[in-house]
């Protein structure tokens, strides 16, 4: 008879052994996946695992998307994983990342073509704000009404690709783009391009917040005040108010933070990588960094290497989707199983499995 | 220029009953998962699931009734997987949850690839005699196929079960209170199991209405969050099977209402049209927690344990 008994605290050791197991089992069962879509499974996970990083033909080329497609996802991660540790669930990244992005864009289009470089620093702050806001109203909708923040961000991400589209085809859209959907193309504006800092590692200006982010999270759950009575929050909320912790403070400090970080993501990714607003902008990061957040454990150093494996993930996929052609779909189920089992995982971080019988106490 | 009288108002009544009975199999399955104390966040992704798999077994074996048993048996299995992390793996309930919509999302844009673009057998209309020749009511609401009244039935139903039997008492009182419910004797674990494969099923034929009768196609992530506004119609409804199909019903007429308008040519921006159904939802949610009046099963969410 096997049973579960739970530990009186969580295990250290598994708590870092459970991701590893998960990407472990998560390539096991998709091997299994591959093989059943007719690939090869070892080249398959060869080829996402190691061939962008190693692979003497591709890896020149695949190297620095790792940091293009890691950036975003770690900046979305590291602020949703702050309001899941006070027990707020953002779900609604996707959108405050869409709406930073046409905040920062339209902010930076007001100014064209103007070369000053104040263009690049004012487009930021409205995208942080334009994020910021989106997830303001989830934010005071909860701590006014006691509305369910999963629900309403969730909804707003469906409201922010609607306003997407139609940005794109109206406000927004490049003058001088013969009637063609999407703004004008940043890559062609300096003063607003969001170019690689050290040419060729895509080592762009998203990267280097991602890590300034990845700092000031681990400063402020380990070494603040307003840190731990977030964790406070989460792990014990009669606690936290009880010594004087202001739930609906928390919450929009929370929100709040996920959705400015979200919106920055989005600037930096339409003004870098993607290069315009389009109608096909929204990529999906925001949900990824669901799983990002997650398998990072919900610490700051967790999520950088988290980050890092799923823009891996991406960049392979794209490669298995070319090389042997897998279909694109079968690495966003790649991703969602990753989750699943690190959640199935977590049980021996929690509790501890005894074999024979229950003891009479 | 605007033209209302396009709209025909036996067409708009009937088309609101087929565009609210996804959503309102869905929310009355999930109904009955929260009423035994589960949170189940992946109704999107069992939806979307339903769907392909309900499009793929009706395209293959030409049968729509062999596709929407098939997806509520897929959907189900999902659940499943949702059911074992959560009831004996303790896995946090909302985060297994979202995991499983991004897997269901995932596996159904893998799945669905081959049968973007293909047509599918649909329901056929059932002709009820006397009812549907009836004048105006006839077309209007007996004219529908069988799932529409299925929909209906199980919402009756549920509420029997709930309010009438024994079993639905126990099911309560494990949502309520489960280690009350545990104490008593009863199964807790295995009776939310059931909750959750029930839920799964139904998410399962609501996604496969989308793809055979409502759309009728396959396009990929055509749920477009009809899962997230069946949870939404729970947490509506107070967790009251009849008021879910107010409930369903009240979206059904905001999505086919904005299309109409769009299609009228309404002097209203069509952004603001396509996003209403989502900005009803967050309105309606506001409404009720406004009210205060939340009546959700005091165990929702709270894992169980036996030893604790």
């Amino acid at each position: 008879m096997i049973r579960l008994e739970k530990r009186p605290q969580p295990s250290q050791l598994w708590t870092y052994l459970t991701p590893v197991l998960a990407v472990l089992l998560t390539m096991l069962v998709g091997g299994v996946l591959f093989a059943f879509l007719g690939a090869n499974p070892v080249e398959a996970i060869r080829t996402i695992f190691w061939d962008p990083l190693f692979n003497a033909q591709f890896a020149g080329f695949t190297r620095p998307q790792l940091l293009v497609k890691a950036g975003p996802l770690i900046l979305i991660a590291i602020g949703l994983s702050i309001g899941f540790r006070a027990g707020i669930w953002n779900i609604g990244a996707e959108g405050q990342y869409i709406m930073g992005a046409i905040c920062g864009a339209a902010a930076g289009l007001a100014f064209y073509p103007s070369e000053s470089f104040l263009i690049f620093p004012i487009m930021i702050v409205a995208g942080a704000l334009g994020g910021w806001a989106w997830a303001m109203i989830p934010a005071i909708l909860k701590t006014k009404f006691g509305t369910n923040e999963i629900l309403v961000s969730l909804m707003l991400v469906y409201v922010a690709e609607t306003i997407l589209g139609s940005v794109s085809t109206g406000l927004l859209r490049n003058p001088e783009g013969r009637g063609f959907p999407g703004s004008r193309n940043f890559k062609q504006w300096d003063a607003a391009h969001n170019s690689d800092l050290i040419a060729n590692t895509g080592m762009h200006w998203g990267v280097v917040f991602a890590f300034i982010a990845v700092i000031g999270a681990y400063v402020l759950l380990t070494r603040h005040m307003l840190g731990f009575n977030i964790r406070l929050t989460g792990e014990a909320p009669r606690a936290a108010r009880f010594s004087g912790v202001n739930p609906a403070r928390i919450i929009l400090i929370c929100l709040g933070l996920s959705g400015a970080l979200a919106g920055m993501a989005g600037l930096f990714e339409v003004t870098g990588p993607a290069g315009q607003v389009s109608i096909d902008f929204g990529s999906g990061y925001g949900f990824t960094a669901i799983i990002v957040a997650f398998l990072g454990r919900l610490n700051p150093i967790g999520i950088l290497l988290a980050g890092l494996l799923m823009a891996l993930t991406y960049i392979g996929g794209e490669l298995a989707q070319l090389m042997l052609g897998l279909p694109g779909a079968s690495i966003q189920l790649f991703q969602g199983m990753l989750l699943f089992f690190l959640l199935a995982m977590d049980v021996f971080t929690n509790f501890r499995l005894r074999i024979g019988k229950r003891e009479v106490a | 220029m605007m033209d209302l009288s396009s709209i025909n108002p036996i067409l708009l009544v009937a088309s609101i009953m087929v565009s609210a009975t996804p959503i309102l199999l869905a929310a009355i399955g999930e109904m009955v998962v929260e009423k035994s104390g589960v949170l189940n966040l992946g109704v999107e992704g069992m939806m979307i699931t339903g769907a392909v798999v309900g499009f793929a077994v009706a395209v293959n074996s030409t049968s729509p009734a062999l596709g929407f048993v098939a997806a509520a048996l897929a959907s189900a299995l999902l659940a499943l997987s949702f059911g074992l992390l959560t009831q004996f793996l303790l896995s946090n309930q909302v985060a297994t949850g979202l995991g499983l919509t991004l897997v269901g999302l995932g596996l159904s844009s893998l799945i669905g690839k081959p049968y973007e673009g293909m047509k599918s057998p649909t329901l056929p209309k059932l002709d009820i005699p006397l009812l549907s020749d009836l004048p105006v009511v006839g077309r209007m609401l007996f004219s529908h196929d069988l799932m529409v009244y299925f929909s209906l039935a199980l919402v009756v139903a549920v509420w029997a079960f709930l309010k009438h039997t024994r079993a639905g008492l126990i099911l309560r009182a494990v949502g309520e209170s489960h280690d009350s419910a545990h104490a008593l004797g009863y199964k807790v674990v295995m009776i939310r199991l059931m909750a959750i494969l029930f839920g799964g099923a139904c998410a399962g034929l609501g996604g496969a209405y989308l793809s055979l009768v409502r759309v009728p196609q396959w396009t990929e992530g055509m749920t477009a969050g009809a899962g997230w506004i069946a949870l939404a119609i729970v947490v509506f409804a107070s967790w009251r099977p009849g008021r879910v199909a107010i409930g369903a019903y009240l979206f059904g007429g905001v999505t086919v209402l904005q299309l109409n308008l769009q299609a009228a040519g309404a002097a209203v921006p069509v952004a603001l049209l396509s996003a209403s159904p989502y900005l009803v939802t967050i309105l309606v949610l506001v409404i009720i927690s406004a009210r205060g009046a939340h009546a959700a099963p005091a165990s929702l969410g709270r894992p169980f344990h036996a030893s604790s």
